[in-house]
């Protein structure tokens, strides 16, 4: 024990007299592991939220019974499968709106909620009876209290009567309002009706569904995976793309300080092995050292790694509610193994990143056969084989676009890309500077370009790092900007109206209505309704559209069959929303049934719209048909067109007349900003993590620079020696460096707008449902290889300025020094 | 357990069968759920109907429910066997609990919450189940005429020819898991009136019930244990007990005992035991002709003669039973003593045969161990 | 104490096998401070290497007291090398990261054979005292190898080989470390073996033995 301890002793004491690669060695460490946990912490953060959601009273983990084809099923239903054998319990589930803001409510039967269901509320033992009987209770989670800015025991209104009683539950997830399902059934006016009944794991004998229910019920079996983990997948796999890209990357870091390191402490293993320490326990002390320092790293890592998920969380939660309504705790809680998982993480990318060097030293022998390298046919023997790789991998890519047909295919053709990319880089940049030497004519020219190929090596790692983050940011920031570009447009289309307003109720919207008819200056009183239905056994949303000009002159159509919106008038056509069609595979001059109240709608789709940022599927129908086939549906929204000068005195009017706040009323542009600032948060994570994988990269090129310098001594020596100024030297250098971060950066562009590509058209279309036209935004492409080039230099800076002043003597102890 | 624990569950479950055996158990227990179920219990059983003496009984009304009364239960044991002499148990338990005094409501509004227990025993096992429902909706009832009590699929249902006098014939059936029986249940004798003419005295602080019984009734029918069934006959005990009334608050425990003696007698015998460690003996004597008459105090005893162990509760399972005045002196065994009903509120509950003066079958009852 | 009986060692070179060592035959005793001598490419350091265990031989035995060198595997040889050998080489081979005190005493730390009171007499008969916080790099080459003598003779060695140790010095300072070491040599009573091309410094020690053609002559 004490002579590992003395070995390991030896070896630390290289890390004290070089501190630079000390630091550099546990910057890669800590960045990879940083950025790696950080992206883990965040996805566990909202797994948990979902868990926590899809274990609520039947989320989908609970087996169920659905109606075939209608949104409830009668009561009666339940009754008759107990009696039946069936271990249901009874579940509605609905909509509601507290001072203006939507919430959805869930009734339950708590006697006979299956005891699978974890996560229930502890209705507390003397509890049943204050939580089903009369007022009644509403169990709610303490953020979502928060978010409605009441207290406990208030009994806010909705639908136009007083709901039970408010009570926290601290383990019910957010955005869910709880009551027993008979005050459900009385605040959505459905008496006698429920939405879904729950199986529970009863194995008592039951009778067959048809001889109970018919036709009238489905089972839906439980599923692993809950619906928001389906829906937020891409989300989740984007940020998981991120951290991996981060953690190679920061790996590169690794791998390059490793093996300088391992190259400047030969001579010290060797020393060891001659006065006795055996191959093996030099081995075992080379990978406790590794490990030791990994540990440290990993526990720095993960501490900045909770930092950086505890800032990005608010972007990401807002995100995931805006994108999906999934609904995240803004407190970051961990669970241990997170902490642990960290800590093998940054060992396993340690020991990965240290392999090679590893390797050398098992193999090394102690006498030294001092043999020059052959290094050109080896680089060329490496070049060919890494190009080979290549391009089977971009064979992948091609296979995978041909044949994939879901988002982890269409991440993989992304990796498959980059990777391929990435392994061929190497050889782009040889044809390069081989072309570069064969047009150069002076001898110094020609040595400029020979001595880059044979950089190349070295470099090459910390140059694929750099090229999968240009390209990353290059897709990412095209990806956002036509994302951004086309959402500004549609959305000018869709908020066609001036002012926005949502009544308290429908008795207000008809005084509303009232008031506003005597006004002048309002042009149009455009009304606005929506209902929940489910086409395909999923929620879909019917949306109401009033025939007005307002509409068919901004609703923004992507397809469409002749006449449209005269079509649309008589209540037999509707609208699909693109994610919609794209999921049911649905198309223009389709037919669909939507279950309504009154038994189902049959509707000729005329038109396909595009919806962005809606998790759910919607179609578009005539309002005035809506109403007659939703009879429930609340009157409470509509817009107005009213001259822009007019806008502010109406709202002021408004607010005074009807006790209307900011949100039941606003006008367009406030709206338009609200939507922008949302649709912004969703990209920031992204943005976010860009720069970080960028900043990453700059350091990986700067070690790897400075890991060259010291080597590239020898190299430069005897040019100095026949009369190239240490000045020239420096410059010719950093010229290096910059071409071949100029040919890296000029190789990624293409590579990052294929990414974009894979974005906008495989991966988006997948995770949202919609299709985004490309855009390429040459400016911001110009931006991105000046910050490529900036980060050459900086990196390129510290080793050139130190070889302009590098002291003579330096240069002629390799001389005296080289073997 | 299962989701919640509200006072009006843990109350029905604590009060398993006749008398509030199981809530004073549940005292003794000291589970501060139960106590704390308890002691709301204990505030509440003001505005519920009163058991008092003298009431005359009204059939087939007083076969449904009484929601005026806090608790009520229709209670259905049965010593069964088979062609080859093996020897069964049957279960079939309804409990009504009020969580609130005043006239029923209808609908997902009403105070009632109801509980069913099922079993089956044999010398080798003893499968259980248990279920809740809520009143009001249907999912749980009694109805009086024509005579059905049911909990999701498990009934006690009157047949043709249903006699109220005779709560006869009838229907029983359940099922759990791995078990199920479908028995149709006979009876030549009219009920029998239990305690003082239906009036069940519990302590002597004014506790009481009422209660009555059908201890004359042959079963046959079928039973499946594991998906294998079994064709059986034998006899079956109705019990049917109401009140408002907790037991006192030091009572402990249970004992219970419904007696098949030879030549068609019949006694149901109980003791209540008491945190001081005194005990109070209760019970009716009824003959052949179904008259009912309650045991006098004299030199009566019962004593645990074995002990079982279940899950670290010490239960005795077999016992002596004294009753000099009768001329009965007998020892009961169990034909399966971990006959354990490990349900929300656990206790045991199972066939029992015994020797002495007088030999038979029964079941018996522990509650608050 | 060492005896090699009948030594041979051959390279493979591209295209033939090289014998360097033909059936070499040599013994040193205790406190015996033998000079090898030889033309470039006679096998000398081959010789050492072998001895020194950091190479395996193809025939012959190479015996230290009871130890057959030439029977033990990898680890065998390096516990030999740690616990019962003194190595010095031409380049210097001091860890260039420990200060003096660390490079003296690294070894006989290792080889759990740490004495303070010889640790103190080496620093103070090496002229090292002074030079103990130093790194190498700060050192003469003749400071270096006074380190690098004393850190092999630190555990107490049996035997000290030593490769032209003074090979980068010049002529006045590497009479003064030759001198410096054999002192040491008779002070701890091993055996040394230097592998020399000056016949000058081979006279100092007590014999010589040259190798010639890969036998010795």
């Amino acid at each position: 024990m004490k002579r590992v301890l003395w070995i390991l002793a030896v070896l630390l004491s290289h890390w004290r007299r070089h501190p630079m690669q000390l630091a550099t060695l546990l910057i890669g460490l800590i960045s990879a592991t940083a950025l790696w946990s950080g992206v883990q912490a965040l996805n566990q953060q909202a797994r948990n939220a979902y868990d926590r959601a899809a274990a609520t009273f039947g989320g989908s983990r609970t087996a169920m019974l659905v109606g075939q084809d209608a949104a409830t099923s009668p009561q009666k239903l339940f009754v008759d499968l107990r009696r039946a054998g069936w271990p249901v319990s009874p579940m509605l589930e609905g909509r509601i709106q507290i001072d203006g803001r939507g919430v959805r409510l869930l009734g339950i039967e708590p006697v006979t909620l299956p005891s699978e269901v974890g996560n229930a509320p502890a209705v507390g033992r003397g509890d049943l009876l204050a939580f089903v009987t009369p007022p009644g209770e509403m169990l709610v989670a303490p953020e979502t209290l928060r978010d409605l800015g009441l207290k406990e025991g208030a009994r806010p209104e909705a639908n136009g009567m007083t709901l039970p009683p408010l009570r926290v539950q601290g383990e019910l997830t957010p955005g869910v309002l709880v009551v027993d399902i008979g005050i459900a059934q009385q605040i959505l006016k459905l008496p006698g009706q429920v939405s879904r009944l729950l199986v529970g794991k009863s194995k008592a004998p039951r009778a067959a569904l048809e001889s109970v229910a018919g036709e009238k019920l489905r089972l839906v079996e439980p599923n692993a995976e809950s619906d928001l983990e389906r829906l937020t997948d891409s989300f989740h796999l984007n940020l998981t793309a991120f951290g991996l890209l981060s953690f190679f990357v920061g790996l590169f870091i690794v791998n390059s300080a490793i093996g300088l390191a391992f190259e400047q402490r030969l001579p010290m293993l060797r020393t060891l092995r001659a006065c006795g320490v055996s191959a093996r326990l030099l081995n075992t002390v080379l990978v406790l050292e590794l490990v030791s320092l990994a540990l440290v790293a990993g526990l720095i890592g993960l501490v900045c790694g909770y930092f950086i998920a505890a800032a990005l969380l608010p972007d990401v939660a807002a995100s995931l509610r805006g994108l999906y309504g999934a609904q995240i705790p803004g407190q970051l809680s961990l669970k241990p193994i997170w902490w642990l998982a960290g800590i093998a993480i940054s060992i396993l990318g340690a020991l990965a990143a240290a392999a090679a060097s590893l390797t050398k030293a098992i193999r090394m022998p102690v006498l030294t056969t001092a043999q020059p390298q052959a290094w050109q046919q080896a680089q060329r023997r490496w070049l060919m084989f890494q190009s080979a790789a290549a391009l089977a991998v971009f064979a992948m890519a091609a296979g995978l676009i041909r044949f994939g047909d879901s988002l982890i295919a269409g991440f993989a053709v992304l990796a498959a890309l980059m990777l391929g990319a990435a392994l061929i880089l190497p050889m782009v940049l040889q044809i390069a500077l081989a072309f570069g030497q064969r047009s150069a004519r002076k001898p110094v020219g020609i040595w400029f370009w020979a001595d880059s190929r044979q950089q190349l090596s070295g470099l090459s790692l910390a140059l694929m790092a750099l090229l999968l983050a240009l390209a990353v940011n290059v897709g990412v920031g095209t990806m956002v900007g036509s994302f951004n570009r086309t959402f500004l447009v549609w959305l000018d289309g869709r908020l066609a109206s001036d002012v926005y307003i949502n009544a308290a109720s429908d008795a207000q919207a008809t005084e509303i209505k009232a008031w506003l008819r005597e006004r002048r200056e309002v042009e149009a009183i455009l009304p606005g309704g929506r209902a929940d239905s489910q086409l395909g056994g999923a929620p879909i949303e019917v949306l109401g559209l009033p025939d007005h000009a307002t509409y068919r002159d901004n609703w923004p159509l992507l397809e469409s069959a002749a006449n449209a919106w005269v079509r649309l008038r008589p209540g037999d056509t509707c609208f699909v929303s693109e994610q919609l069609a794209r999921r049911m595979k649905l198309a223009v001059g389709d037919h669909i049934d939507v279950p309504a109240p009154g038994g189902n709608w049959p509707l000729e789709i005329v038109g396909i719209y595009a919806d962005y940022g809606n998790p759910k599927g919607q179609i578009a129908v005539n309002y005035a048909a809506l109403t007659r086939r939703f009879p429930q549906t609340p009157l409470t929204r509509m817009g107005l067109r009213v001259a822009p000068d007019n806008i502010a005195p109406l709202i002021a009017a408004l607010q005074q007349q009807f006790g209307l706040d900011d949100r039941n009323v606003a006008d367009q542009a406030t709206m338009k900003t609200e939507s922008k600032r949302i649709f912004n948060r969703t990209f920031s994570v992204t943005s976010a993590l860009n720069a970080f994988t960028l900043g990453v990269a700059g350091i990986a090129l700067l070690t790897s620079l400075l890991t060259l310098a010291n080597s590239r001594l020898p190299q430069l020596a005897p040019l100095w020696a026949i009369g190239l100024t240490r000045r020239r030297l420096a410059a010719l250098e950093l010229l290096k460096t910059m071409a071949v971060a100029l040919i890296t950066a000029l190789f990624a562009l293409p590579l990052g707008l294929l990414v974009a590509w894979c974005l906008l058209a495989i991966v988006n279309v997948k995770a949202f449902g919609w299709r985004l036209p490309f855009h390429v935004f040459p400016l911001q492409l110009i931006e991105l290889l000046a910050v490529a080039l900036l980060a050459a230099l900086c990196a390129a800076a510290l080793p050139v300025a130190r070889l302009a002043r590098m002291q003579p003597a330096s240069l002629i102890r390799i001389f005296v020094n080289e073997r | 357990m299962h989701r919640i624990k509200p006072t009006a569950l843990s109350a029905s479950r604590a009060l398993t069968r006749r008398a509030f055996a199981g809530g004073a158990a549940a005292l003794a227990l000291g589970g501060k759920a139960l106590a704390q179920g308890f002691a709301g219990l204990g505030e509440t059983a003001e505005g519920f109907a009163q058991v008092t003496p003298g009431k005359a009984f009204a059939f087939p009304a007083d076969h449904g429910p009484h929601p005026e009364f806090r608790i009520e239960w229709w209670y259905v044991t049965a010593n069964l066997s088979d062609a080859s002499g093996a020897t069964y148990g049957a279960q079939w338990t309804l409990f009504r609990q009020a969580m609130k005094p005043g006239a029923a409501v209808e609908g997902w509004a009403n105070q009632q919450v109801w509980m069913g227990h099922a079993a089956v025993t044999s010398a080798t096992t003893h499968r259980f189940s248990e279920t809740f429902a809520r009143g009001g909706i249907g999912q749980a009832n009694v109805e009086p005429a024509p005579f059905q009590a049911w909990i999701d699929a498990w009934q006690l249902r009157g047949l043709d020819g249903f006699d109220a006098q005779r709560v006869a014939p009838l229907e029983l059936t359940a099922a759990g898991a791995d078990f199920g029986y479908a028995l149709r249940l006979d009876a030549g004798h009219p009920l029998v009136l239990q305690g003082d003419r239906g009036y069940s005295r519990k302590s002597d602080r004014g506790q009481a019930s009422y209660y009555y019984s059908q201890p004359f009734f042959r079963a046959a029918g079928r039973l499946v244990i594991e998906g294998k069934p079994v064709d059986v006959s034998g006899r079956a005990w109705l019990d049917r007990e109401w009140s408002s009334q907790p037991l006192a608050a030091d009572q402990t425990g249970w004992d219970w005992f419904s007696l098949h003696l030879p030549g068609d007698e019949k006694l149901m015998l109980y003791r209540l035991r008491q945190k001081d460690g005194r005990e109070n003996l209760f019970g009716n004597w009824i003959t052949p002709d179904g008259r009912s008459a309650e045991i006098t105090a004299g030199g009566n005893s019962i004593a645990p003669l074995a002990i079982t162990e279940i899950g670290g509760r010490k239960l005795p399972t077999s016992w002596r039973v004294t009753l000099p005045a009768r001329g009965l002196a007998i020892e009961t065994t169990p034909l399966n003593p971990t006959s354990w009903m490990g349900t929300s509120f656990p206790y045991w509950e199972g066939p029992i045969r015994f020797s002495g003066s007088h030999a038979g079958i029964g079941y018996l009852e522990l509650t608050g161990y | 104490m060492l005896r090699v009986t009948g030594l041979t060692k051959s390279y493979r070179s591209a295209s033939e096998d090289v014998a360097v060592l033909r059936g070499v035959d040599l013994a040193v005793g205790a406190s015996e401070s033998v000079a090898l001598t030889g033309e470039s490419g006679s096998g000398k350091s081959t010789l050492l290497h072998l001895i020194a265990g950091l190479d395996a031989a193809d025939g012959g035995e190479i015996r230290l007291a009871d130890t057959v060198v030439s029977a033990l595997n990898d680890a065998g040889r390096a516990e030999l090398r740690r616990d019962r050998l003194g190595l010095v080489f031409q380049q210097f081979n001091l860890i260039p990261s420990l200060t003096v005190a660390d490079n003296l005493v690294f070894q006989s730390r290792i080889a759990g054979r740490h004495d303070e009171a010889w640790h103190d007499e080496l620093v103070e008969r090496l002229g090292l005292k002074t030079l103990l916080r130093r790194y190498p790099e700060q050192l003469s080459g003749g400071q270096q190898q006074r380190v690098a003598i004393g850190r092999a003779l630190a555990p107490k060695p049996l035997l000290l080989l030593a490769d032209e140790p003074t090979g980068n010095l010049d002529e006045d300072t590497a009479d003064e470390v030759l001198a410096l070491a054999r002192d040491l040599v008779t002070r701890t009573g091993c055996g040394f073996l230097m592998v020399t091309h000056s016949a000058r410094l081979a006279a100092t020690l007590d014999r010589q033995v040259n190798l010639h053609a890969g036998v010795i002559a």
